[in-house]
């Protein structure tokens, strides 16, 4: 065999006279420098598309965001009129009457009703809300005269933070020509000034922007979390686990393993819908809470932490086991001893993912309600409650200037947590990395 | 050592020395695997008779009697898929973990079946210990690679103790005198023949009877290789062990008894003196002088 093929290379040889060595080499090494160096390239400028579509938008999201972190807030010098305060229960008392007033006396020259209508309405309709809750802590407000500092109405706070130009004809714009003269004169009395606006990070929904706030969505969405976690992570390691280490490997386990594959592919809208028929319907769990949110978010979550989990598991070298069952450690030893240590990092980040995909996802939360008006904090799994995304998708179909700038900030308060989230499985995994 | 590893890559007809299956027809087949010399022993620790190893349909083994003695080393010698370390893993049922691999005949051990169906492999893999290919501590330290055993046995719950088997364990293993100042640090962190002699006080530590080494010390240079075998001459006087090796020098250096495998087959026992110096056997005869494997 050996013989034949030098004949062939001779006639080859014969045919074509070769070139040097070097001279054939540095041609061919050229042209695959060249190649390599393309392929670089292409690498790196994907990478910075990729970036750039990143950082628009963050920078789109943060621009339109970050002024909803301020509020606009109007000082008022408010009498706790005696007479108001004649029910025993002072939180009946009438609340708006007093701030009106101080409007009225504020701007003595509005007389006629229509102009101190809308004189009533540079004020929040939450003014009257912050004397309530004044008076609740110190009773010995009333009959006193106060300077209180009330949130000012969404139009005037987009008109202070520069999102409504007064410059625009007096038509095209909410805030009319005597109230703009109303609010140039606070600004000049240093009766209007921008803070920071705790009310959104403390307060749930409201209709009015100025009152707004993500609190009660983001506890709706940590109840939800809460539960999801609770409940899939620990099924889906056990599944994983037996999964992977004690099933025999036969139809049954294999039909298991394509379904779960499955599971992890479906719409979660459809998990949604089952969350809907099953949970609501046929088990008769209250609609709208974070506990039906966070059964349909296990669903969702399930195959996802078990698909990682075989996977860690799978990296865990074959001569561990064969150690620990070599010196008489029995399976569940092995698995508990070895194995399930040395996947845990791989688990929990991919448990981690996971979680942050079901912290995000909106679709099967509407299939069960979670998407309603909701005023009030949750205070536990089975109150009424959105979450997180739900809200920026209520708050994006809100007609208000002022909850354009709400939605965004409530999607920076998303990423935050995404990103800290992705952060702590980068973190895990870095910190419980083993090496052997 | 090239035709070793050429054996390995390559099925066996098409080898272009030694052409073993046309040097074999079927009627020759039957007589010529039958096992010469002598395999049994007065007093054994072991014993398997007519064992036979099937991966789900192929015959892996078939029809393997062997005693193996106490205080003594018995190397199983032959070339790659020969059986031999499918043997070594059946004396402690470490198979049971492949799928698929089913055991036939009888194992003993100390006149026990350990292939009865009332034997539990846990107490019989402290009795029977094994030493793998590839070191493979566990990612934990020095001590509790060696105190893992002890402990899940529950031979003590007293610290002292454990400390003192710990100690014993690694004196045995011949590796005390280079890690009795890093006890805490990971047993990762040893050399390649460290480790090895870690994984060798590991298994000495639940004090077995019979110790499994499958070719410990392919993985090693042969420094380290000749401190393993050092220490398996010591560790004769204690255990019994049975090593599977590739190198022929190997098992002429630490064993007294060497058995010869081929293609399933154990073609050939005897004192390792015999084998070495004068093989009855053609096949082993070939392997040995280097014609194949």
């Amino acid at each position: 065999m050996n013989n034949s093929k030098q004949t062939v290379d001779k006639a080859a040889e014969k045919k074509k006279p070769m070139k040097p060595f070097s001279v054939h080499m540095n041609k061919d090494l050229q042209r695959r420098y060249r190649a390599e160096k393309w392929f670089q390239r292409s690498g790196i400028a994907a990478i910075v598309i990729a970036l750039s579509f990143l950082l628009v938008l963050f920078a789109s999201i943060i621009g339109s965001g970050y002024t909803a972190f301020r509020q606009t807030f109007v000082e008022l010098d408010v009498h706790f009129n005696q007479d108001l305060f004649k029910n025993e229960n002072i939180a009946a008392a009438d609340y708006p009457a007093m701030i009106k007033d101080s409007l009225r006396r504020t701007f003595p020259e509005v007389k006629e009703r229509r102009e101190l209508k809308s004189l009533y309405m540079i004020v929040s309709p939450g003014a009257a809300f912050s004397l309530q809750d004044m008076i609740k802590e110190n009773p010995r407000l009333i009959g006193t005269q106060q300077k209180v500092w009330v949130p000012a109405n969404d139009d005037v706070d987009m008109l202070v933070k520069g999102q409504m130009k007064a410059s625009e004809a007096e038509d095209n714009r909410r805030i009319k020509d005597d109230q703009l003269a109303w609010i140039e004169k606070l600004e000049k009395d240093g009766r209007l000034e921008t803070r920071f606006n705790t009310t959104f990070f403390t307060s749930g929904d409201s209709r009015e922007p100025e009152l707004a706030g993500i609190w009660g969505a983001v506890k709706g969405s940590f109840y939800s979390l809460l539960i999801t976690f609770l409940l899939s992570f620990p099924i889906g390691v056990a599944a994983a686990v037996y999964l992977e280490e004690f099933a025999p490997k036969n139809f049954w386990t294999d039909l298991i393993e394509v379904n779960i594959n499955n599971l992890a592919a479906v719409p979660s809208i459809i998990f949604g819908l089952l969350g809907l028929a099953i949970f609501i319907n046929f088990w008769g769990l209250p609609r709208s809470t974070p506990l039906v949110g966070g059964l349909v978010l296990t669903l969702m979550t399930l195959p996802v932490i078990i698909i990682a989990g075989r996977a860690s598991l799978k990296s865990v070298p074959p001569s561990i086991r064969e150690a620990a069952l070599g010196i008489g450690a029995s399976k569940m030893q092995m698995v508990t001893h070895h194995v399930l240590p040395l996947a845990m990092p791989g688990m929990l980040t991919g448990a981690i993912i996971g979680m942050a995909r079901a912290l995000g996802d909106t679709a099967p939360l509407l299939m069960i309600g979670m998407v309603a008006f909701i005023v009030d904090i949750p205070g536990g799994f089975t109150d009424a409650a959105t979450a997180l995304p739900v809200q920026i998708y209520l708050w994006a179909d809100s007609a208000e200037r002022a909850f354009t700038e709400k939605t965004s900030a409530a999607i920076i308060i998303l990423l935050v947590f995404l990103i800290c989230m992705n952060a702590a499985a980068v973190i895990l995994r870095k910190k419980f990395e083993t090496k052997w | 050592m090239e035709l070793t590893s050429h054996l390995a890559s390559q099925s066996f007809p098409t080898l272009p020395t030694y052409d073993f299956a046309a040097s074999l027809d079927k009627t020759e087949t039957q007589a010529a695997r039958q096992t010469v010399g002598n395999p049994f022993l007065e007093n054994p620790r072991m014993t398997c008779r007519d064992v036979a190893v099937f991966y789900g349909e192929k015959e892996a083994i078939r029809g393997i009697n062997i005693d193996v003695g106490c205080n003594e080393v018995l190397a199983m010698i032959g070339p790659s898929g020969c059986g031999k370390s499918t043997l070594l893993r059946c004396l402690n049922r470490m198979n049971d973990t492949v799928p698929g691999c089913r055991v036939e005949g009888e194992i003993c051990l100390d006149g026990e079946n350990i292939y009865d169906p009332s034997v539990d492999v846990v107490p019989l893999r402290a009795r029977v210990g094994m030493v793998f290919q590839k070191p493979n501590p566990f990612p934990k330290s020095i001590f509790d690679n060696v105190a893992y055993g002890p402990k899940i046995h529950g031979f003590t719950t007293d610290k002292a103790e454990l400390d003192n088997i710990v100690e014993t364990s690694l004196i045995k293993a011949g590796l005390w005198e280079e890690v009795k100042d890093r006890l805490q640090e990971p047993g990762t962190g040893l050399s390649g023949g460290q480790q090895q002699r870690l994984c060798i006080a590991r298994a000495i530590a639940v004090s077995p009877e019979v110790i499994l080494m499958d070719e410990p010390c392919s993985a090693l240079d042969p420094i380290a290789t000749a401190k393993i075998e050092e220490l398996i001459a010591e560790l004769r006087e204690q255990f019994s062990i049975v090593i599977v090796t590739h190198a022929m020098q190997q098992a002429s250096r630490v064993s007294q008894r060497t058995a010869y495998f081929h293609l399933g087959d154990l073609i050939e026992v005897g004192p390792t003196e015999r084998i070495f110096t004068n093989p009855r056997h053609r096949l082993t005869e070939d392997y040995i002088t280097g014609r194949f494997g």
